[in-house]
């Protein structure tokens, strides 16, 4: 293979190299430097005069004598079933110490779209065993539902909780797990694998880090790796694949800097105006395929700068994603785990996976009424703030308590309170059952009579 | 169209979606084939010696050298038999057909045809030997669903008198008529999708599109051949009202095009859509409906054309003598790739990154929107109703400002009302609807000359609501007089009982024009009497308290309502009785 030494430039993660042969766009190159060692990168731009390098890994050694080889092939990942298990680094090499991943296939990471007219639609609940999401934010297999969340908050505990406990009631088909860390501190780490090895997770789990102190650049690769094990897994050997990709915004931040490195024009706050359709080439490969058994479920997490959901990462991703489950610092304040806030998180995926036959006839309209009392609720608060609570009539002095309950009674619940659908459902009428009757506006007739404490109390 | 004469060059250099090619004979917008795999392009600029080629699909491992053929036309689409049902990608290609060769992921390199070549339709002449075809002259149809297709003479064709005319089973490439000009026409046309299709002349919209949607149809409507934005922060509900637009609007051909969406959107509409009637004609939804679905993770120069495309087909249909509702959602992510692909030019930027031209092609692409007198001198529309996703909710931004400045309807989404679960998320306030006036015969000839009365005097409440609700988040309700408290009660049923509407449920999914009138004279009528008990002295406790008006939330959900109705009227009557006695 033909090694060159014509660097002529290198700034940040970039390489420019000149006068080589005809170069793929895409290609995956290989730095050496002249200790020896070999960095990994690719093509970012090609032509006769030049081309240009993403390197993944440190440019710290690379000089104008270190020699570029280009390998002819674009970036591919080597996959097979012994891959369970493993803990890779956000490169994809082994880093528990064990063999070099025996390959049966070798898959392009930057993986294809899936046709949407081969996707089949998401229509089967998850049970999380968490009231907030099972019952108002309700997951569905092959959703890609991030959580969207601040510094500081509980959302790893959260995540691992969903890991643990998300099954789909009646079935016992085989699941796995890939979770992809990027640029996350050693102690998250730490925490994560210790509930894995807890859990016995890491058996049907593959692991990739890309910890803090690791490249930058190197975490534009790792979820496209973990993604591509991902659909391996599911749609050759039929698993169902729950992906933790976390944390977006360090992967966001690196997408930026090389951005600026390239001195593109840049978008919002300095984020490249691709940066829309780059993130959608990762949430989007999450579905489930026609005639294929398995799926790939997506739970991404970023923590929003400054807890601003319109800040870019959180605003291009809730375009992509099917709605958001979003952690609030004022929930957590209160003492409350988990404290999501079920206002501005949503699933949008939600009816197709609820209802009769799926979880119970009066899901949506139980959900629909709690969100309703609960807005009033907060509303009243602020109300009560200057006026007082004497100052309130009856029906508002309900709701106030209402949305109070709701918060201590509904969304309060234990690390490891594992709650079923019916469960969550049945708190959600108790509470209901303390508003009068005649405002329950979003439920009809029937349903009250079939489901609501007073009438169930007589049979 | 014509062919200029083909020509080949050389790749010199590859930066994602856009290519730079060397010696190549090319004229803007041309469709060149490029490397060794011949992938679809379209040329984008000229500059000296090189030409820049936008790529329709992954350029990874195009090296430099590699060929570049130019095909001499322009990107254009096939219409004829075959497009209703049909889901195409950004560029025309039949998913079902990229399915079959290429399975269940999009590779690349494979063309695929947008109409079936080797399927036989049945032609139906409509005209004769020696009659007058001109440009868009109707001559045959055929039955494709319920929906005719017409069979036209392409509008760039001279015309003349009908030489030979066929009946029978036809391919769409077999000719069907000849003219005395010696041009022969096909069931199928070509026609390059950045350049309108002629029309004889436009005319004012003044005719609603019925959508079936109380927030639209009652209190801002928009007219068929008329144009609407409905922007929003992301989970407002742009989707679910764009799906519900095409499933129950009054239109007679939906194109729906995902631009830069989700794929499991897409999935969805192909599910629910077959299995949906038609409330007109009982039909299912999908024999009316052509589906562009260009995802977000797909190639984002295919994403630039799928607005073409999609308005391109619309046209065709237009000129049947259809009215065409067309969906797309959303034109945010067009505009960006309109960015992604400029930066890329390394052109100089407008307002954040957005290319100069923004607005241009914005207003280009909504002006291809009316209601026409057509080369065959009938009457089609096309709505076009554009969903805008501003980053952050801001309204600010130049995607939704250049969007206002063209459109006449303004829906906009609120994240405030869609957090409370009030669906559609519509802001009454904020939206507005500038067809109001051209309309207003229609109301009062096809639905009640009481209408419009009622429109205007439930906006106004509505208006009233919002000023005094700043007063009660300060001292709460019970300080206001009793005049407004019942103000503010029948606001909230306007807002609960009328605007809310249930897009899951299957009665309440659409609203006939009939029953909304009935559902807005009984909120009407609770007014009157409101305020007539409050005036003779009833105490305001009493008249908040009235039962009948919380039962009219359920007549929603009933299909035939109209007794139910009358009941809740009539003890209505009765307990306002006996409040004004006591």
């Amino acid at each position: 293979m033909k090694e060159y030494r014509t660097i002529s430039k290198v700034q940040g993660p970039l390489v420019f190299v000149e006068k080589t042969e005809p170069v793929g766009y895409s290609e995956l190159v290989n730095i050496v430097q002249s200790d020896g060692q070999i960095k990994r990168g690719q093509v970012l731009d090609t032509s006769d005069e030049i081309v240009v390098v993403q390197v993944f890994e440190s440019t710290a050694g690379i000089g104008r004598d270190s020699g570029v080889r280009f390998l002819g092939e674009t970036i591919k990942m080597p996959v097979g079933k012994d891959m369970l298990g493993r803990i890779l680094s956000g490169g994809g090499k082994p880093k528990d110490g064990g063999p070099e991943i025996v390959p049966e296939e070798r898959l392009e990471i930057t993986g294809a779209a899936i046709n949407p007219y081969a996707r089949a639609s998401p229509d089967e609940f998850i049970q999380t065993g968490i009231s907030t999401i099972d019952a108002t934010n309700t997951l569905v297999r092959g959703q890609k539902l991030p959580i969207f969340s601040g510094s500081g908050l509980p959302h790893n505990e959260i995540a691992l909780q969903i890991a643990r406990q998300a099954k789909v009631p009646g079935s016992d088909e085989q699941f796995a797990v890939v979770f992809a860390a990027m640029g996350i501190t050693k102690e998250e780490e730490n925490q994560f694998m210790a509930d894995f090895e807890r859990t016995g997770a890491l058996e049907h789990a593959v692991v990739f880090l890309n910890l803090a102190d690791d490249p930058a650049v190197e975490r534009i690769i790792t979820p496209r790796l973990a993604l591509t094990t991902a659909e391996y897994l599911a749609f050759e050997l039929d698993y169902h694949v729950l992906v933790i990709l976390t944390d977006m915004t360090n992967y966001c931040e690196a997408l930026r800097q090389i951005g600026a490195a390239r001195e593109e024009v840049p978008g919002r706050r300095g984020y490249p105006g691709y940066m829309y359709t780059d993130l959608a080439s990762l949430y989007e490969r999450a579905g489930i395929i026609k005639g294929k058994k398995g799926s790939v479920t997506q739970f991404s997490i970023l923590t929003m700068p400054g807890d601003d959901i319109t800040h870019p990462i959180p605003d291009l991703s809730g375009y992509i994603t099917e709605g958001q489950i979003v952690v609030s610092r004022e929930l957590h304040r209160k003492g409350i785990y988990p404290p999501i806030n079920v206002m501005p998180s949503l699933s949008r995926l939600m009816n197709l996976g609820i209802g009769e036959g799926m979880t119970r006839e009066d899901h949506k309209k139980v959900s629909d009424q709690m969100y309703a009392g609960y807005a009033e609720g907060v509303d009243l608060r602020g109300l009560v703030a200057i006026v007082g609570k004497d100052a309130l009539s009856e029906r508002d002095r309900l709701f106030l308590e209402f949305a109070d309950l709701f918060e201590d009674k509904f969304v309060r619940q234990g690390h490891d309170e594992d709650r079923s659908i019916e469960d969550s459902l049945d708190l959600g009428w108790e509470l209901l059952a303390t508003l009068p009757e005649d405002q329950l506006t979003r439920i009809d007739r029937e349903m009250i009579h079939k489901y609501h404490p007073k009438y169930r109390k007589k049979e | 169209m014509e062919v200029k004469g083909k020509s080949k060059g050389i790749l010199k250099r590859i930066s994602g979606p856009v290519v730079t090619a060397v010696d190549l004979d090319a004229h803007m917008y041309d469709v060149v084939k490029v490397g060794d795999e011949q992938l679809m392009g379209e040329v984008i600029k000229i500059d000296g010696d090189d030409t820049i080629i936008q790529v329709y699909e992954a350029t990874d491992g195009i090296r430099p050298g590699e060929p570049v053929e130019n095909t001499g036309m322009s990107l254009a689409v096939e219409l004829g038999p075959g497009l209703l049902t049909s889901i195409y990608d950004g560029i025309q290609r039949p998913l079902e057909v990229l399915m079959e060769k290429m399975g269940s992921f999009i590779e690349r390199g494979v063309s695929a045809p947008g109409l079936d070549h080797a399927k036989k339709w049945e032609f139906k002449p409509l005209k004769k030997k020696g009659d007058e075809a001109g440009p868009g002259a109707i001559i045959g149809e055929v039955q494709e669903t319920n929906i005719v297709t017409r069979i036209m003479v392409p509008p760039n064709f001279r015309g003349g008198k009908i030489k030979d005319i066929k009946k029978g089973e036809f391919t769409v490439d077999d000719v069907v008529c000849t003219l005395d000009s010696g041009e022969e026409v096909t069931m199928m046309q070509k026609w390059p999708v950045r350049v309108p299709r002629p029309v004889f002349e436009k005319k004012n919209p003044d005719i609603p599109l019925i959508t079936g949607q109380r927030i639209l149809d009652g209190l801002f409507p928009v007219a068929k051949g008329g144009t609407a934005a409905i922007p929003g922060p992301f989970g407002s509900g742009k989707t679910v009202t764009q799906q519900a637009l095409a499933k129950w609007s009054d239109a007679e051909i939906v194109v729906y095009i995902g631009c830069g969406e989700r794929g499991n959107e897409m999935t969805e509409v192909l599910t629910e859509f077959p299995e949906l009637e038609d409330p007109k004609s009982g039909k299912p939804l999908m024999e009316r409906t052509i589906l562009i679905a260009n995802t977000s993770n797909m190639p984002v120069a295919a994403r630039e054309a799928s607005v073409y495309t999609g308005i391109t087909i619309a046209e065709y249909f237009r000129d049947m003598g259809y009215d065409v509702s067309l969906m797309a959602d959303s034109t945010s992510r067009w505009a960006e790739a309109m960015r992604e692909i400029s930066s890329r030019l390394e052109e100089m930027p407008g307002e954040e990154g957005y290319p100069a031209y923004l607005s241009a092609r914005l207003s280009e692409f909504y002006e291809r929107a009316g209601r026409v007198e057509t080369l065959d001198r009938g009457f089609g529309s096309i709505t076009v109703i554009g969903a805008v996703s501003p980053p952050g909710g801001d309204f600010s931004e130049p995607v939704t400002q250049n969007t206002l400045r063209i459109v006449k309807c303004f829906w906009a989404l609120d994240a405030k009302l869609s957090q409370r679960r009030h669906f559609p998320a519509i802001n009454w306030l904020n939206s507005y609807s500038l067809y109001l006036d051209s309309l207003s015969s229609y109301y009062d000839e096809n639905v009640s000359p009481e209408w419009n009365p009622l429109r205007v005097w439930a906006m106004g409440v509505l208006q009233k609501e919002s000023e005094l609700q700043e007063i009660v988040q300060l001292v709460g309700s019970d300080a206001l007089p009793d005049e407004e408290q019942v103000t503010i009660e029948v606001a909230r049923l306007l807002r609960e009982v009328f605007l809310q509407q249930n897009a899951f449920d299957p009665v309440d999914t659409f609203c006939s024009m009939e029953k909304q009138f009935d559902i807005m004279k009984a909120i009407r009528k609770y007014a009157d009497l409101g305020y007539d008990a409050q005036k003779s002295g009833a105490p305001i406790a009493a008249i908040v308290d009235v039962k009948a008006k919380n039962e009219l939330v359920q007549i929603k959900f009933i299909a035939d309502y109209k007794s139910e109705l009358d009941k809740i009227l009539k003890q209505m009557d009765t307990e306002f009785a006996k409040v004004k006695e006591a």
